[in-house]
């Protein structure tokens, strides 16, 4: 090319000051305390008593220009035009003046985004990009998390959890979603099925082999030409050698399927941060709706609704009431699957006679 | 509007029920937008992921794609059906940097929005799970295009591939009483001193700072984050005493036995008589639980600084892990204080870019080499906040137990020489 390239600027990080709602930057670190006024509206108030209100909604997270401008549009003319957006993909509008909050609630319901999400309610479910745009997904987290999110708007817009509840969703075992009360992630059920034509063009070799968590991958000769082979009894299906060697097939239609996760939890708040545990596995990934993942995660919330006490997430609720119990009270078959064997799992092994009758 | 669209009978089912669809969004690109070009790639969008709904089976694959001068911060994706839907066959990513906090004006908004418009698909997502804003869906040459535009106004692409990546800071000191930190300056400072890492991937796999202004984490820094910084204080938490008794007139005193003081993780809470509390302020962990049931009475102390922890990540290889306590405490308040966590910083990823395995994460290199190894190799020296429990086995060789107990007297010594100092 003739033409000359421009030489990138490395600024890296941009400043958030320069977007800031004036309130916030006059009063940065002279907070008080907060209210919640009501669900999705939180009021700050500073130590000298400047008032920040904040108008926080859903929304369908993969945006258009149209919503796009739709929002900053809203922003306009109903907030004051700052906006900041949630680790969980919420738009928070940022407002000095309290009579604006009620007008831009209803302009904001009017436009079909969802009030809400903040303390205890179910709030945005995190979520991963699946086949939208990923190169290794299972399955599609934008539409789980839509189907998912019709269904629990009615938790997202109240406050009738002991505790807030985060859910997320990963199209594949590496998890990108992360962390949550509640997990939906794939769960692949058989190896790898290796497309011997293709490896030997795409695939380094020696460095799939190294990606196996539990080296069940060999280089093989497979038709005189050079392959890998998979331990088939070794294999714990996990999905890693995918990334690196796209012919090691490891998505399928049915036996990809979906596990279900609980008790993540990041905060430090009373207990030490928490992973999450199996508590379901097997369910079909079945789009556009994926009805049965929703039924299951509805299950576990309705449970923890009903029987945690206040301020006990999901973690803290199991930990009081014990494994057992919540099997019993979810109706969750316990299975042989439940019980760990990677490594540190005799750690999860019950060595004691605590148990509860 | 395209002319020809293909059908989507599936995706249809997205478009119905209360919470916004993002399907309808797209086809609203695919049919109203006024330029063809948006048209066409977004039908495509629509025909593959279709084709993936029908099949269950994703249709992208990597490959490589940058932009002058970088290595990283395009996510490429070129269609494995791309004769079937032609018009989105190379659909890249660009991971662009948030402003520190995730603030923006509706000007900005609109003004990245105009520039995607010219040059992408008009799909994007205000951010991806590493934190940055993802602009979804543009051609090789266009990708150049999108960023020289951007970044003339300031906004710089994200890591991708084994480099040190997007950072994130909760909303704090901005918005929140609980923030012990300068959130936003802490990962400016951080991630855009090692932009040459950002943007040249050359380590032994992703590294990510994170910063969170209180143990409440809610950046999630502990567990998403090979560095994860928590603001934290020292001295005594603060308690308006005249609240903790509105409280309890409010919510009655035992909805505050049962709420707060039996649910400290450490005992620390007691409530007096009068039904005002008195806190064992040595004893709190700074869990921060009771300071979120009654925000108006509870604040952290003054003395405030941070709690460092390293080798948080997800799955990929050993499984999970969370961050160790590296540095339980460290100020963060001088140009100096600023530096020498940099220059942490600085030493851990050397360590781990020469000792770490290919694709190996820092937390793995520390289960693997033992977090002694670690410490020895960046020259933090022991402390028991680093520790759940002491050592339980005793298949371990001792023999250097006497100079091991001198060091640590020493150290005593000087921390008391420079306390009274
Ligand atoms: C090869 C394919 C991969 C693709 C295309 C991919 C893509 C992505 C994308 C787009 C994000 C969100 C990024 C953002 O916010 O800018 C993400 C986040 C993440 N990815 Fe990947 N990823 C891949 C492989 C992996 C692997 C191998 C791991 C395992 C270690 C991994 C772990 C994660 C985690 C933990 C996050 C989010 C963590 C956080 O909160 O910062 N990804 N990935
Ligand atoms: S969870 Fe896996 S498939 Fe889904 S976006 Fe992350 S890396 Fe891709
Ligand atoms: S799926 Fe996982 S366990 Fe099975 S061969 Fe691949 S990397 Fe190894
Ligand atoms: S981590 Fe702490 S300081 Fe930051 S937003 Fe959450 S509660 Fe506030
Ligand atoms: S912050 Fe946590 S540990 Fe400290 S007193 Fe409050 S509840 Fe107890």
């Amino acid at each position: 090319m003739a033409q000359e390239m421009r030489s990138p600027i490395e600024s890296g990080c941009p400043d958030g000051f320069q977007y800031m709602h004036p309130v916030m930057r006059k009063n940065y670190g002279q907070w008080a305390y907060h209210e919640d006024i009501r669900p999705g509206v939180l009021v700050h108030v500073s130590h000298n008593g400047d008032k920040i209100w904040t108008v926080r909604a859903g929304t369908q997270r993969i945006l258009d220009l149209f919503t796009l401008r739709k929002l900053c549009d809203i922003g306009d003319e109903y907030g004051e035009g700052y906006i900041r957006f949630t680790i969980r993909s919420n738009i928070e509008y940022q407002l000095g003046d309290e009579a604006k909050v009620e007008p831009l609630i209803k302009k904001l319901e009017d436009e079909g985004f969802v009030v809400g999400g903040t303390r205890n309610s179910v709030t945005m479910i995190s979520h991963t990009q699946g086949w939208l745009h990923c190169d290794i997904p299972g399955t599609d987290a934008s539409g789980v998390v839509k189907s998912m999110m019709d269904e629990l708007i009615g938790e997202f817009t109240s406050w009738d959890m002991p505790n807030r509840v985060h859910i997320t969703t990963s199209c594949c075992q590496i998890n990108c979603g992360g962390q949550g009360d509640i997990a939906i992630n794939v769960q692949h059920t058989k190896p790898p099925k290796i497309n011997h034509d293709l490896v030997s063009n795409v695939c380094e070799r020696p460095s799939v082999v190294a990606r196996c968590p539990v080296a069940a991958i060999r280089p093989a000769l497979v038709n005189g030409k050079p392959s890998l082979e998979v331990d088939e009894k070794k294999c714990i299906c996990c999905g890693a050698c995918f990334p690196p060697c796209p012919p090691m097939q490891i998505n399928d239609a049915e036996h990809s399927k979906l596990a279900i996760w609980v008790g993540g939890n990041h905060s430090n708040a009373r207990g030490k941060p928490t992973f999450q545990k199996l508590v379901a596995s097997g369910i079909p990934n079945n789009p556009p709706r994926w009805p049965e993942a929703t039924a299951v995660v509805k299950k576990i919330l309705k449970t923890y609704k009903e029987n945690a006490k206040d301020w006990e997430r999901m973690n803290d609720w199991i930990e009081r009431v014990g494994w057992p119990r919540f099997f019993e009270l979810t109706g969750l078959p316990f299975t042989k699957y439940h019980i760990d064997n990677w490594r540190g799992a005799r750690n999860s092994l019950n060595a004691s006679t605590h148990i509860r009758f | 509007m395209a002319k020809n669209t293909y059908p989507t009978p599936m995706l249809d089912e997205l478009e119905s029920g209360p919470w916004p669809s993002f399907i309808t969004g797209i086809k609203r690109l695919r049919d109203e937008h006024p330029d063809e070009r948006i048209n066409a790639v977004t039908n495509g969008l629509l025909g593959q992921l279709e084709h993936s709904y029908e099949t269950r089976k994703g249709y992208w694959k990597g490959g490589t794609v940058s932009v002058y001068g970088y290595g990283g911060g395009i996510i490429p994706r070129f269609s494995e059906v791309g004769d079937a839907f032609p018009e989105s066959k190379e659909f890249h990513t660009l991971r662009v940097q948030p402003p520190a906090g995730n603030f923006y004006t509706t000007d900005m908004l609109r003004q990245l929005g105009d520039s995607w418009e010219k040059w992408g698909s008009g799909l994007v997502t205000f951010h991806g799970q590493t934190g940055n804003i993802m602009f979804i869906g543009a051609t090789t040459e266009n990708t150049q295009h999108f960023f020289d535009e951007i970044n003339e106004y300031g906004f710089d692409l994200g890591g991708a591939g084994p480099c040190v990546r997007t950072a994130m800071s909760c909303v704090g000191a901005a918005r929140c009483e609980m923030s012990c930190a300068h959130e936003h300056g802490i990962q400016r400072w951080m991630v855009n001193n090692f932009t040459d890492d950002v943007h040249r991937p050359a380590l032994p796999y992703k590294f990510k700072f994170k910063v969170s202004g209180c143990p409440n984490d809610c950046q999630n820094a502990i567990e998403r984050s090979d560095f994860a910084i928590i603001g934290t204080w020292r001295d005594d938490m603060k308690v308006n005493q005249e609240e903790v008794k509105n409280y309890v007139q409010k919510k009655g005193r035992q909805y505050l036995i049962d709420n707060v003081i039996s649910r400290c993780p450490t005992q620390a809470i007691s409530l007096r008589d009068d039904d005002t509390i008195e806190v064992d302020n040595h004893n709190c962990v700074r869990c921060m639980h009771c300071l979120n049931v009654m925000p108006k009475a509870l604040h952290p102390g003054d003395d405030r600084g941070v709690t460092i922890l390293i080798g948080g990540k997800r799955t990929l290889k050993i499984g999970d892990l969370m961050g160790t306590v590296v540095v339980p405490f460290k100020k963060l308040e001088t140009k100096e204080d600023y530096e020498s966590l940099q220059e942490m910083a600085e030493d851990i990823i050397d360590f781990w870019a020469e000792n770490g395995l290919e694709h190996e994460r820092c937390g793995e290199m520390i289960e693997r080499i033992g977090l002694v190894n670690f410490l020895e190799g960046i020259g933090i020296d022991v402390d028991p906040n680093m520790v759940s429990s002491p050592r339980q086995s005793s298949y371990a060789r001792m023999d250097g137990w006497d100079e091991e107990a001198e060091k640590w007297f020493e150290r005593k010594r000087e921390e008391k020489q420079a306390a009274s100092a």
